[in-house]
């Protein structure tokens, strides 16, 4: 999927928007679309901007240049109550005062919609969420779980072009928050609103979105599908960022070599056209092989003889720190779910091998 | 100290012996007042000469029960319509004050919330009197140079009334303050981005919200208002307030009457504590 | 940044009445109480700025007298206060749970929820000559025959005490509440003996609310009206009792405004500097009470 190969009507175009605080730039000169339908994530550490970003959409704040345009129109003196975008609050925000079925009817309540109306319509939104049957609760008989839901649920039954969630999965343990990804995942895939999703965890960003954007210092680092991010990063940010790696900071010596500062000389691909100058070099653990014999390493660019310094067993997650042996360079390997190499023993010497392409420079 | 460390026994029991009798100094004098409302005697001592309904029910040559003596009567309705228009005002600057406190920015606002708390650390005498002579003061200018004869800056309920108010309305203020500060102003922005207008934000979230701490300072600023004696007592004119008969009666010496009104004060605000107090876990 | 700041015209509104309340009740009639202590009726309806008001006060030992025995008075009752209240306090904030817990901070509210005017009622009947405690104390024997036992000193200081108990058990006791039990423990293991914990660990941490509650104790008593009077009878001597007379049965305006401002400044001053000594702000230390 390439950045403009959609076909679909744009629900949501950023054009050239910033906002200035006076100290910093929040947001700085961005531009976006989002695609009818899709799942769009925009992922950055906290202070990348992105809150401020999804406030601004949701008209919260205004922007100081720029415009928004959702389903066609530009929100530019649009108050916030009359925008057709919904959000799913950090904390959710759901009243506590009501019961679960007034808060689901809450904004049906503000169009002027019938009390019979609104119940049904609210009754039939839980359902679809998976909440059959409690809008009598109160709030605070719910679940984390539950409640994420019904804050799902009061949004969608507005039926707006475009439902904003800003990190509702924050709050939750982390066995619900992997099951609420799938889930959110799933909901978005049948109900076919417009999703703007913010966070600073990869992994949701990676696993719910069609595609996602990385933003750092109030500007987009790069936009693309989770595969694109994860396997060809366009910026040293971007590839420190989304998923694990080996950061080796160092300078180039030729168009397919670096040199990392500890000595180390690397066979690399880099991202840029250059052939000097400083770079980092990116090695994600789970492309590195690791063998006890030096022959089955053969067919790689670089081949190293490490020490094993730590195992970190995690199940399936299970890494190994390895010293290299003449410069001393520390590596993070990923050991093969197998099991294979779980017996490993500090000081023992092993192989890694790395091939060229799998090494990641970026002019630094 | 704490039930988690060793404590010697005599310690234990000498902190035990402490607390007990505190609780008694606390509660004695509220408990001969109960116990004298029902002794058949005329005058509220010792020795008991068995119970009676009289200083509540009766009506007889000497003894006037607390529902037939109509001053009594008169003045508990004169405390209530006071205490009704203190609590009305108050809880109403209240709220509005607890907003300009939480949610607006503007200059001076320190100081407006310093002076906001002055009234409270006024001696309650203090105030009835500067409001009397201000009041007054006003009156007479009026009088001398244009010959109008404002009565309401004269002595008497409109006066007891801002006295009242000029204190309890502090407290309200806090009571609602207090509350608003712990509203999470996301509610706002969810019922603002569910399409809500301010006013119906107002009215649907935000007022339901503060709902439990406007019913109790409510509550608190009628008790209070009710049971004010020293600024009373500076401001009132021929209509007496329930305390400032009370305490023209105590002076001319006590009767069980007093002791019957005073039982009938202290079950109605037993009740009315009670009722704030049972509210509360739901709130939570 | 924040879209719900109330606009100006509801900022207007909300300001207007608040201004109005500050202005007309509080801030003009105390300007107005000042300017009429600082001037002498010289004839039927005329005035001239003067200092007499404040010169009799120095002049005439009663009135300076009274003055000086309020403050003491005052200043007695709340360190009486105080250190009663503190044990029962630690007793309902740290050792008593659940249901005593609740029992023990109702019965603590009581006697503030009942009127000033059934407080001294109940004093009266306790200590007054023919009542319960003279009696009771002439039956078993310790007095040969009933003994009056209002209008003494020691009978102000109850009820003044008595009155103001509530006030200083609550911010002790929210300010007890909120040490953790933990701290005395770790002080404990580290070996710390029970005085060593009380001063080094319990009373800084409670000194907000030690600070707040004998405040706002002293402040009451200072401008306590009914207790001394009814409880002390005529020997009270009591400075509002002064205000009082001179304003409303003598009619002496220019006297009694003069009283209510050294009142107010003596008042002003002792708060000021019990805040200062324990270094705490005004609005704080109200807000804890």
């Amino acid at each position: 999927m390439q950045t403009s190969s959609n076909t679909a009507p744009i629900d949501l175009s950023v054009q050239e928007v910033s906002k200035h605080y006076t100290n910093f730039t929040a947001v700085n000169r961005l531009s976006l679309d989002v695609p009818k339908g899709s799942f769009f994530s925009i992922l950055g550490p906290s202070g990348c901007g992105k809150t401020t970003l999804l406030r601004m959409i949701a008209g919260f704040i205004t922007p100081d240049e720029g415009d928004i345009v959702i389903g066609g129109k530009s929100m530019r003196n649009v108050a916030p109550n009359r925008r057709p975008v919904n959000m799913v609050f950090q904390h959710l925000a759901l009243f506590p005062m009501m019961s679960v079925g007034e808060n689901v009817g809450y904004g049906l309540a503000r169009r002027g919609l019938t009390k019979g109306e609104i119940s049904k319509k609210a009754d039939a939104m839980l359902e679809r969420v998976g909440l059959p049957g409690i809008a009598g609760k109160r709030i605070d008989q719910l679940s984390g779980g539950q409640k994420q839901r019904v804050a799902i649920a009061r949004s969608l039954v507005l039926e707006p072009t475009l439902l904003l969630l800003d990190e509702p999965l924050g709050a939750l343990d982390l066995k619900l928050r992997e099951h609420m990804k799938l889930e959110l995942k799933q909901l978005q895939n049948e109900v076919g609103t417009t999703f703007v999703y913010i966070t600073h965890d990869q992994s949701e960003a990676l696993v719910m979105s069609d595609r996602v954007a990385v933003m750092n210092k109030g500007q987009f680092e790069q936009v693309g599908t989770p595969q694109e991010l994860y396997y060809h990063p366009k910026t040293a940010f971007v590839a420190g960022f989304v998923g694990n790696s080996n950061r080796l900071e160092g300078v180039l010596t030729n168009a397919a070599e670096g040199k990392t500062a500890s000595g180390l000389t690397l066979a690399l691909t880099p991202t840029q056209p250059a052939s000097s100058g400083a770079t980092s070099m990116f090695i994600r653990p789970e492309t590195i092989a690791l063998s006890r014999q030096e022959t089955e390493i053969a067919s790689f660019a670089n081949r190293l003889p490490c020490k094993v310094e730590t195992l970190f067993f995690d199940g399936a997650n299970s890494t190994v720190q390895v010293k290299e042996v003449a410069t001393g360079t520390q590596l993070h390997v990923a050991l093969p779910h197998t099991g294979q190499h779980s017996d490993l023993v500090p000081g023992e010497t092993v192989f890694i091998g790395i091939r060229a392409e799998h090494v990641q420079a970026f002019q630094g | 100290m704490i039930p988690s460390l060793p404590d010697s026994k005599l310690l234990t029991r000498g902190r035990a012996l402490y607390v007990s009798l505190f609780f008694l100094f606390l509660l004695m004098p509220l408990s001969v007042v109960a116990v004298f409302a029902f002794n058949n005697s005329l005058f509220p001592t010792p020795p008991w000469k068995g119970f009676t309904l009289d200083w509540f029910i009766a009506n007889t040559g000497d003894r006037t029960g607390l529902f037939f003596d109509s001053a009594l009567l008169t003045s508990i309705w004169v405390s209530c319509k006071v205490a009704f228009w203190v609590t009305v005002l108050s809880v109403s600057l209240g709220i509005g004050n607890a907003f300009l406190l939480e949610r607006a920015q503007f200059r001076g606002k320190g100081l407006l919330t310093t002076l906001m708390l002055v009234p409270l650390v006024i001696p309650g005498v203090i105030l009835g009197i500067s409001i009397l002579a201000f009041a007054s003061q006003i009156a007479n200018y009026a009088y001398d140079a244009w010959g109008l004869e404002l009565e309401w800056l004269r002595p008497g309920l409109p006066l007891v009334v801002a006295g009242q108010f000029s204190y309890i309305v502090t407290i309200a203020t806090l009571t609602i303050a207090a509350r608003l500060k712990r509203f999470d102003e996301s509610l706002e922005e969810a019922a603002l981005n569910l399409g809500a207008t301010r006013f119906a934000i107002l009215r649907t979230i935000t007022l339901p919200y503060l709902k439990p701490s406007i019913i109790g300072s409510a509550a608190v600023a009628f008790l209070l208002s009710f049971e004010n004696f020293n600024t009373t007592l500076m401001l009132v004119g021929s209509d007496n307030p329930l305390t400032v008969l009370m305490y023209g009666r105590m002076r001319e010496g006590a009767s069980p009457v007093l002791n019957a009104v005073s039982l009938l004060l202290m079950a109605v605000s037993s009740i009315a504590v009670g009722m704030m107090y049972l509210r509360k876990p739901k709130q939570a | 940044m924040n879209t719900l700041t109330p606009k100006r015209l509801t900022l207007y509104l909300l300001l207007a009445p608040a201004i109005l309340w500050l202005l007309l009740l509080i801030i003009l009639p105390h300007v107005g109480m000042g300017m009429i202590s600082f001037r002498e009726r010289i004839g039927p309806g005329e005035f001239a700025g003067s200092l007499k008001q404040y010169r009799t006060f120095f002049e005439e030992p009663l009135y300076w007298n009274t003055f000086v025995r309020t403050a003491v008075m005052s200043l007695i009752a709340t360190i009486m206060a105080l250190v009663m209240a503190f044990p029962v306090a630690w007793t309902i904030a740290k050792v008593a749970k659940g249901r005593l817990k609740a029992l023990m901070l109702a019965a603590t509210l009581l006697p503030f929820w009942a009127s000033e005017l059934v407080r001294t009622l109940g004093w009266l009947i306790l200590l007054r000559g023919s009542g319960v405690i003279p009696q009771f104390l002439a039956f078993i024997g310790v007095t040969d025959q009933p003994v009056e036992l209002l209008y003494h000193d020691a009978t102000i200081l109850v009820g003044l005490i008595y009155s103001s108990l509530l006030f200083m058990l609550v911010p002790l006791i929210n300010a007890l509440e909120t040490l953790d039990d933990s701290l005395i423990e770790a002080a404990y293991d580290l070996g710390g003996n029970r005085l060593n914990i009380l001063r080094k660990i319990i009373i800084p941490h409670a000194a907000p609310g030690i600070a707040a509650g004998s405040i706002m104790v002293f402040m009451l008593t200072l401008g306590n009206y009914l207790t001394p009077v009814v409880l002390g009878g005529k020997s009270s001597m009591w400075f509002t009792e002064q205000i009082y007379t001179q304003f409303i049965t003598r009619f002496n305006w220019e006297q009694g405004a003069a009283f209510a401002f050294l009142l107010l400044g003596l008042s002003s001053v002792l708060v000021w500097l019990g805040l200062k000594i324990t270094g705490q702000r005004f609005a704080d230390a109200m807000r804890r009470t």
